[in-house]
């Protein structure tokens, strides 16, 4: 029994590490039709962004959770107004700049910081469940996925903003001769997903550390979890992060984990091959 | 003793999720035949024609080419079987040259050395011959059109469909048209949907009007455009 | 005409400078810069193999270290196990064709295209990665070889002459090779791409409707195009494997990253570009990596430079360096003759 709790709130953690690592790029992708190649680096610019912070002494919850989003945040605003903003309508040619500027960062990142891995330990300690231990920060991440979703959901469904932003996004021209700015949309959604983005790099900076390249592990999975859910974010991201979580989780307890990698891959593979649009390509279409 | 129809289409049906674009159509069309199709915008045309082409799948319903079931099947077996389609919205390689479009349309169904002169051929006749070493990506779109009539008339299929032939096209573009379809009508099947009334006129025998997905009525072309119900459904717009 | 005179002069130039290079370097160049010169070879040919399938045939495949991967390790384990290496080198440039058929086979006739098939080719060059990368212990031997896990394939046997299991090629005999092969690839597709079904490919790539419309099973043309791309990328996996060693980061993600800025950075579109595109960017990564030793040009991360190239790039340069080539003779002949051809330009355009 206890295993069996266990082995859910495994799955949970995967499910939202997912949900964390893809939010950012799903709202940039689903809104704008943007691939964010440096969407990894994004994550790990949060990450640094909060251990810098709390290096310097800033408390830990406010080094994650408002320091690293407002870093990132910014920087994707000025990098969707020098860059991204001359690309719109060309796929190919933003996912080609943005890799360049996953290698730029990268590199700048290698500068600044070096190449060791900076580390904090996890807050919150452990949890004893009958006879295993959990982290209880885990847990606590299951719980911000689940927040995050939710307060997407009711954004986009209840206030202007979101009203504006979804009018923006189906119909540019049109929100522009009522009055709302396109420029000015797109500026502020990319800035709102390089923020998920720092919010993400930060919060599973304890899980993982960082180090200039974590990105590329970031990236894929991201991607993977993106492309798979299809074009609405909420629910798409929430779809298939449940999916492929599960699945990697259940392979890496039957198998390892290089292998329950590898299945989470094969599953998206599979996934894509069934329903190319994603998954909410064919269901749930008209969801957030 | 019946004649095999070339073209001949039963109650077909497409749907996109709860819109009926194309409802019950019986559609049918003998060799040789040159059919007008006209109607509203949103009536269902193009849908039929993408049905027709193997470009989409219908819903319900069958279509037989020369007593061929092909409803579904991809549309370059269907192509293959003598379908040749202008789109409404022009379909050409505009990397490329117009006479490399025109020649690779040819090449599909012939040896490369005759192709060659099929490409000639075609660009002759339709009148292109002049920007033949234009990129097609550069053309007017007006010039792009008779590029694809090119492309399409090169393969000689048997069935032409010609999807909005005139639009964006000067008025001795038109006449050299109305030529264009006479001469092919000696052999070719065409089926033309058209919002040009005075085009349709002078090229028309039959006429097939299309209205919310439907077949509205089907006839003669003097009855059809003088008919009230066809009027109305175009709200007057056009003046018969 | 004058558009047939200038490929043939183009490709004589290109025969001429490969031969020059075949026969001069061994002449006065050491083995270091012998064997470094394979590699910008071999990688050449993996240039080349993207350049053709995406900017010939519109296929963006964003894991083409798969098959160069394949190639390396397909040609590693068979020539441990058989001792001889010509059948291997046969089995390494197959393997990968053979299973970019099946990749293709699934994707094409699935409709997959653009960006999904994008992730599709990359989650599958991760695939291998992760699990080549785990499988260190005997439990993975393949026959006598070891896969090694991220370490890779210790020892990979040399290239011998055909027939004669003891008696290896040496550097400079693989450099030859490596060379002509390249010679004779690029020649080859500026061959294939004026065939008949070089015309075709190139149709599918700008409007795949209308070439279906006309007739064209355009899945089998991708497919076909697809699997000629995975064996010249097997090819440069075996040519690597004798030149480095064989290790899971061929299969890695910086290295389809790297084929295609050598594409973006030559021009997309053309057959030269990618080569020049290629030795260009290895050139540079090797010289700012000894440059970044220097002190006080620490600061000169590889990736930084490479990034922000890109980034210029796809902003301001998008044709690449041919396409400046291009524009820049363009621009002198516009000097000397004031009326502009629309012949020749759209000739040149749409000459491989």
């Amino acid at each position: 029994m206890d295993y069996f709790v266990i082995l859910l709130l495994q799955i949970g953690s995967a499910i939202a590490s997912l949900v964390l690592l893809s939010i950012g790029l799903a709202v940039i992708f689903g809104m704008m039709r943007v691939i964010n190649l440096a969407h990894g680096e994004f994550l790990m610019l949060g990450g640094y962004a909060a251990i810098t912070a709390y290096n310097h002494g800033v408390n830990l919850w406010l080094a994650m959770m408002l320091v690293a989003p407002l870093t990132v945040g910014i920087f994707g605003a000025v990098v969707e107004r020098l860059v991204i903003r001359h690309l719109y309508g060309r796929l190919i040619d933003t996912m080609l700049a943005t890799w360049g500027l996953s290698l730029a960062m990268i590199g700048f990142v290698t500068v600044v910081f070096g190449n060791t891995v900076s580390g904090i330990s996890a807050p919150l300690g452990s949890l004893s469940i009958g006879a295993y231990r959990t982290g209880a920060y885990e847990i606590f991440l299951i719980g911000i996925a689940a927040l995050l979703l939710v307060v997407g959901w009711l954004v986009l469904r209840f206030t202007r903003h979101g009203l504006i932003s979804r009018g923006t996004m189906q119909n540019p021209a049109m929100a522009a001769a009522l009055g709302t700015n396109p420029s000015a949309v797109y500026a502020a959604t990319f800035a709102v997903g390089s923020a998920l983005s720092g919010l993400a790099g930060g919060l599973l900076a304890p899980l993982s550390g960082v180090v200039p390249t974590i990105g590329s592990a970031y990236i894929a999975k991201a991607f993977i979890t993106v492309i798979s859910g299809g074009a609405a974010i909420l629910s798409g991201t929430a779809i298939a992060s449940t999916l492929l979580g599960a699945i990697n989780t259940l392979a890496t307890f039957a198998f390892t984990s290089v292998l329950g990698e590898v299945a989470l891959l094969v599953a998206a593979v599979v996934l894509l091959r069934l329903l190319p649009q994603g998954i909410t390509g064919r269901f749930f279409r008209r969801a957030l | 003793m019946s004649v095999t129809p070339l073209l001949q289409t039963r109650g077909l049906t497409m749907r996109f999720g709860g819109v009926v674009a194309v409802d019950h159509v019986d559609f049918t069309l003998q060799e040789r035949e040159l059919r007008c199709v006209i109607g509203p915008n949103g009536a269902g045309k193009s849908t039929f024609f993408k049905c027709l082409t193997g470009q989409l799948r219908p819903s319900e319903g069958e279509i037989l080419f020369r007593g061929e079931p092909v409803a579904g099947k991809g549309s370059h077996a269907i192509a293959r079987m003598g379908v040749g389609i202008k789109t409404q919205v022009p379909n050409v390689f505009d990397g490329l040259c117009a006479r490399d479009n025109v020649w690779i349309a040819a090449a599909k169904v012939m040896a490369d050395r005759a192709a060659e002169r099929r490409t000639d051929e075609a660009m002759a006749r339709v009148g292109i011959g002049a920007i033949a070493h234009r990129l097609v990506g550069q053309l007017a779109h007006g010039q792009r059109q008779l590029v694809e009539l090119a492309m399409v008339i090169a393969p000689e299929p048997d069935l032409i469909l010609l999807d909005e032939p005139t639009a964006g096209t000067t008025d001795e573009e038109v006449d050299r048209l109305v030529d264009l379809i006479g001469e092919l009508n000696r052999s070719h099947a065409l089926v033309v949907v058209e919002h040009d009334m005075q085009f349709i006129r002078r090229i028309a025998r039959t006429v097939t009007v299309f209205h919310q997905g439907a077949v509205l009525i089907e006839g003669d072309v003097a009855a059809i455009l003088t008919n009230e119900q066809v009027r109305d459904v175009y709200l007057g717009k056009q003046a018969a | 005409m004058k558009a047939g005179r200038l490929a043939l002069a183009s490709n004589l130039a290109v025969l001429a400078a490969g031969l020059a290079v075949l026969f001069g370097l061994p002449a006065f160049a050491e083995t270091y810069l012998i064997i470094n010169s394979t590699i910008f070879a071999a990688f050449s040919i993996l240039a080349l193999s993207l350049a053709l399938i995406w900017g010939y045939a519109g296929i963006l495949c964003f894991g083409q270290a798969a098959f160069f991967g394949l190639g390396g390790y397909t040609y590693a384990v068979a020539a441990i196990n058989m001792g001889e290496t010509t059948l291997p080198a046969l089995i390494a440039v197959l393997l990968p064709a053979l299973f970019a058929g099946l990749l293709g086979y699934f994707m094409f006739w699935g409709r997959i295209s653009d960006v999904y098939l994008g992730v599709i080719t990359l989650t599958v060059s991760l695939i291998f990665y992760r699990f080549v990368n785990q499988t260190a212990g005997e439990q993975w031997n393949i026959g006598d070889a070891p896969l090694g896990g991220f370490n890779g394939i210790p020892s990979t046997p040399i290239l011998n002459w055909p027939g004669r299991p003891g008696d290896q090629l040496a550097p400079e005999d693989i450099f030859a090779l490596s060379v002509s092969l390249l010679l004779v690839l690029y020649l080859g597709c500026k061959f294939l791409l004026g065939t008949r079904f070089g015309r075709i490919i190139v149709a599918i790539r700008e409007n795949e409707t209308r070439a279906e419309l006309l007739g064209y099973d355009v899945r089998l043309y991708k497919l076909a195009i697809f699997m000629m791309g995975g064996a010249m990328a097997g090819l440069s996996g075996l040519l690597f494997a004798n030149s480095v060693f064989v290790s899971p980061t061929m299969f890695s993600l910086p290295v389809s990253g790297q084929i295609i800025i050598w594409i973006i950075i030559g021009g997309l579109g053309t057959l030269i570009g990618p080569v020049i595109g290629c030795i260009f960017m290895q050139i540079l990564t090797n010289w700012l990596g000894t440059l970044s030793q220097v002190k006080g040009f620490g600061w000169i991360d590889p990736n930084l430079v490479l990034g922000v190239l890109l980034v210029i790039f796809v902003l301001l340069v998008p044709r690449g360096l041919t396409g400046l080539t291009i524009d820049f003779w363009s621009w002198l002949k516009g000097l000397a003759s004031p009326a502009p051809t629309d012949t020749a330009t759209a000739r040149e355009r749409t000459d491989p």
